[in-house]
């Protein structure tokens, strides 16, 4: 492939790929998903090679293994193009009927569609499945078009014409207008105007003239994956962005930081790269324009405080991922000591869409303060686990039960966490909140890269902030003393209380440390951090007085707090705890109640797992 | 010169000083443990915080690392101020409880009881040691391992390596590696040898502390 040198060669191009696609072709997408994967994605993506292969359609049948469709919970996923037929939860099994049955006849099978749980009803295309029907998915959306090692996918679904837009018809300075009119906020975590920071970066000054762009991939939130699936799914979206940020702020040079956990991202993106040199939209002369810029992967260790900026520059320059005071912004004096624009993977990625469809029409997505689209990874004690792209604005409420399909088992709503490790648990109460930057921060969450955890009634808000607190004390550099004692010591304060051996006056303790981390910390990591902590204690403080003063889990979780019994009225003696339990603490005759001797039970909570008839009481 | 305000009075610092440096040439004491006008600054203590106004808000900040700037309004200690520092220097004492340096700074801070668990680690992690080595031996022999509770200063490897000529440098500078607190029994984790338990004018330059307070507390130099 010889490099396009022009707009109109890109545009040449564009149109014969194009006509090279029929689009009433039939098309396989399957879900390549990290999700997908763990559920065989790839037998099943096999099983459809063969077997086109052996009916011999390989020329009247297309497949196609894409990114994340985001609908994790019913994976392995695949749709069927041009009708968008869905089917979920499919095997290499039902392969070769699907291939006989609706490849080639239309039928639609039964048992692979989608039964909504709450009406009962099944979906037989992508756009009638409630978990997608609200979702707006203007960045996401392409990535169950995209064979994400194939530039020309990205090509025909338009790709870097916002890049020929940028670069042709647009100066620096107008990109830069445009994407503050846009009002795009950064999607990492701290939400500062996208086209300010660009502006700064841009008229930093530098004795050489060097400037860097860093894409921000390093993703560290447990249950957090969108710029994962992203970088896995439309890596090109996240590097047009990049070039278009980089001709803005005059930069040559760029850095993508991904975390070395995603093998799946930095093999797409690497060949993602090595693509968009071959096709000219990296390297020398992009398009024919003069720009030049080219993209390097770096690839962090597992440190969680690397996505912190400052951090994340100390890291790629070799030296212990740390931050510093940042009294003297990154955009004047960042890698290398030089103006540096950092964004993270999914605000690159909204770059191209506002480019496209011009700033005006952007912000007229979301709320006030807080413009377009966000995706959010929900997960915990959800029916519909995934990523969901919403526009800002969205209630909690449409979210988890509109998207999410609500709480598993009939079980109760109790709190959601936003934001990652150090976003707070907000309550049932608050539960109509529109969600965006500024009413998250208000209710002491925030938005984070965009985090969802939901959690039931049977989760014990204590043991929560103790979790996360214990997982920020472990990635907490340890630089700055309010971080790294204070966390540990909320951790030994919080393990006491769940141990049963809280006392009063640690609830005050507790909230004069947690102030002290957002008052004094030297990063964000540390001013945040004390979010778990301060929302549980806000809105659930009953639930630690009961841990502290009656000595009482009143979820049932802290083991110290909490023995199991057997209901005799419910109890059926059918002996399935007896054999369950680990530490033969159970005894009783067949068909007679049975017991549990208390000195021998370790709270494992088997037994209460294994009861068909909800006899084992915790209290 | 750069024009600000420290605690009520006008203030005239050269570009690129900051504000701990402003302070200090105007007599005003900040207390500093990570702190070495010889050496980089690290801003990792967050003993030398510092209120800026702006406005109607007000943020805390690093004095050490924060630069001097037209019309900053800084105030030292204020009692929010105090509050942080307070309770930074008593989470410190509960690692490091044996410091004398810590023992005074907490009794001129007026903190009379600390209520951690005592786990003492004979180390803050302040990096003096690690920045001397570099900066002013250029041996650079001395980092910082692991993260969190388990970050450590450690040479690489664990063992001794040529470059280090036992110039003593880091033992040196070290704020917490000196003559032990004079009492014997720490009560609430406190020496008490200074009759400290009550709030006391602030002295951090004191370093004879059985000498120079009395009961009815430090001399202020």
């Amino acid at each position: 492939m010889e490099r396009l040198r022009s707009p109109v060669e890109l545009e040449q191009l564009r149109l014969k790929i194009l006509s090279q696609r029929k689009p009433e072709k039939p098309c396989i997408s399957i879900c390549g998903g990290t999700g997908c994967h763990a559920y065989g994605c790839e037998d099943v993506a096999k099983a459809f090679k063969n077997e086109i292969k052996r009916q011999g359609l390989s020329k009247q049948v297309e497949l196609k293994v894409t990114g994340c469709h985001g609908f994790c919970e019913r994976g392995p996923l695949m749709v069927l193009h041009p009708q968008k037929i869905f089917y979920q939860r499919v095997s290499s099994d039902d392969v070769s009927e699907i291939i006989a049955e609706t490849v080639v006849k239309g039928n639609i099978i039964d048992r692979l569609l989608y039964v909504d749980p709450v009406s009962g009803e099944k979906a037989q295309f992508e756009k009638d499945v409630p978990f997608y029907k609200i979702q707006q998915r203007l960045v996401f959306g392409n990535n169950g078009l995209i064979d994400p090692t194939n530039i020309e996918d990205y090509l025909a679904t338009g790709g870097y014409s916002a890049l020929s837009q940028a670069l042709f018809n647009m100066q620096p300075e107008e990109i830069i207008e445009e994407i503050k009119k846009s009002d795009l906020r950064g999607r990492g975590g701290g939400g500062f105007p996208t086209g300010r920071k660009w502006e700064s970066c841009r008229n930093a000054p530098s004795s050489d003239g060097i400037r860097y762009v860093i894409c921000n991939a390093d993703e560290g939130d447990p249950g957090a994956y969108m710029d994962r699936s992203l970088l896995e799914g439309n890596p090109h979206s996240v590097l047009e962005g990049m070039v278009i940020g980089a001709y803005a702020v005059g930069a040559h040079d760029g850095y993508v930081y991904v975390r070395l956990e995603y093998p799946l991202a930095l093999k797409n993106l690497g060949i993602a790269l090595s693509q968009a040199r071959e096709y000219g939209f990296l390297g020398q002369n992009i398009l024919g324009s003069g720009f030049d810029f080219d993209v390097k992967i770096s690839r962090g260790g597992g440190a969680f405080i690397c996505g912190e900026s400052t951090a994340l520059m100390a890291s790629l320059e070799g030296r212990v991922g740390e931050p510093r005071p940042k009294h003297i912004h990154t955009t004047l004096q960042g890698l290398y000591g030089k103006p540096t624009n950092l964004n993270n993977v999914e605000t690159w990625a909204n770059v191209p869409l506002i480019i496209n469809r011009g700033a005006y029409s952007y912000s007229q997505i979301g709320t006030d303060g807080s413009k377009g689209t966000k995706i959010f990874s929900l997960v915990g004690k959800i029916n519909n686990t995934g990523l969901v792209e919403v526009p800002m604005g969205i209630t909690l409420k449409e979210i988890i039960y509109d998207i999410g399909g609500g709480i598993p088992h009939g079980k109760k709503f109790k709190a959601i966490q936003t934001g990652g490790p150090s976003g707070g648990c907000l309550p049932e109460s608050l539960i109509d909140l529109p969600v965006d930057f500024d009413r998250l921060t208000e209710v002491g969450s925030m938005m984070g890269s965009g985090g969802m955890i939901v959690m039931d009634e049977g989760t014990c808000m204590v043991d929560i902030a103790r979790y996360f607190v214990k997982f920020l004390t472990e990635e907490s550099c340890g630089k700055c003393v309010p971080c790294r004692e204070g966390l540990d010591r909320m951790l030994d304060i919080l393990t006491d209380i769940t141990e049963g051996k809280g006392k009063e006056g640690d609830i005050e303790l507790l909230e004069e440390l947690g102030n002290l981390l957002k008052e004094a910390s030297l990063c964000a990591l540390g001013t945040t951090a004390s979010n778990p902590v301060l929302s549980t204690i806000k809105y659930f403080r009953s639930e630690y007085e009961a841990h502290i003063r009656e000595k009482r889990c009143p979820a049932g979780v802290c083991k110290a707090l909490i023995t199991f019994t057997i209901d005799e009225e419910k109890c059926t003696g059918c002996g399935v705890c007896l054999k369950e339990c680990p530490q033969q603490a159970i005894s009783g005759e067949k068909k007679k109640p049975h017991t549990i001797d208390q000195s021998k039970c370790i709270r494992c909570g088997l037994c209460r797992d294994s009861c068909k008839f909800d006899a084992i009481i915790v209290v | 010169m750069i024009e600000l305000t420290i605690d009520g009075i006008k203030v005239k610092a050269e570009e690129g000083t900051t504000v701990l440096e402003a302070a200090r040439e105007t007599g005003i004491i900040i207390p500093t443990l990570c702190y070495h006008p010889g050496l980089s600054a690290y801003g990792a203590c967050r003993i030398c915080l510092v209120e800026v106004v702006k406005g109607n808000r007000s943020s805390l900040e690093a004095s050490c690392t924060l630069p001097v700037e037209m019309g900053q309004v800084i105030l030292t200690s204020s009692e929010r101020v105090k509050k942080v520092r307070k309770l930074i220097i008593e989470l410190l004492l509960a690692s490091c409880p044996n410091s004398k340096t810590l023992q005074d700074m907490a009794a001129s801070m007026g903190v009379n009881k600390v209520r951690f668990k005592i786990k003492d680690r004979g180390c803050i992690l302040c990096g003096l040691c690690v920045r001397f080595c570099a900066e002013q031996m250029g041996s650079g022999v001395i980092g910082f391992v692991g993260r969190g509770t388990s970050r450590r200063v450690s040479t690489a490897f664990e063992v001794k390596p040529a470059e280090c000529r036992n110039c003593g440098g880091c033992e040196w500078i070290c704020p917490v590696n000196e003559r032990a607190c004079m009492a014997g029994n720490l009560i609430d984790g406190l020496c008490g040898a200074c009759q400290n338990l009550k709030p006391v004018e602030t002295c951090p330059v004191c370093t004879e502390c059985s000498q120079s307070v009395g009961p009815s507390g430090h001399k202020v130099y």
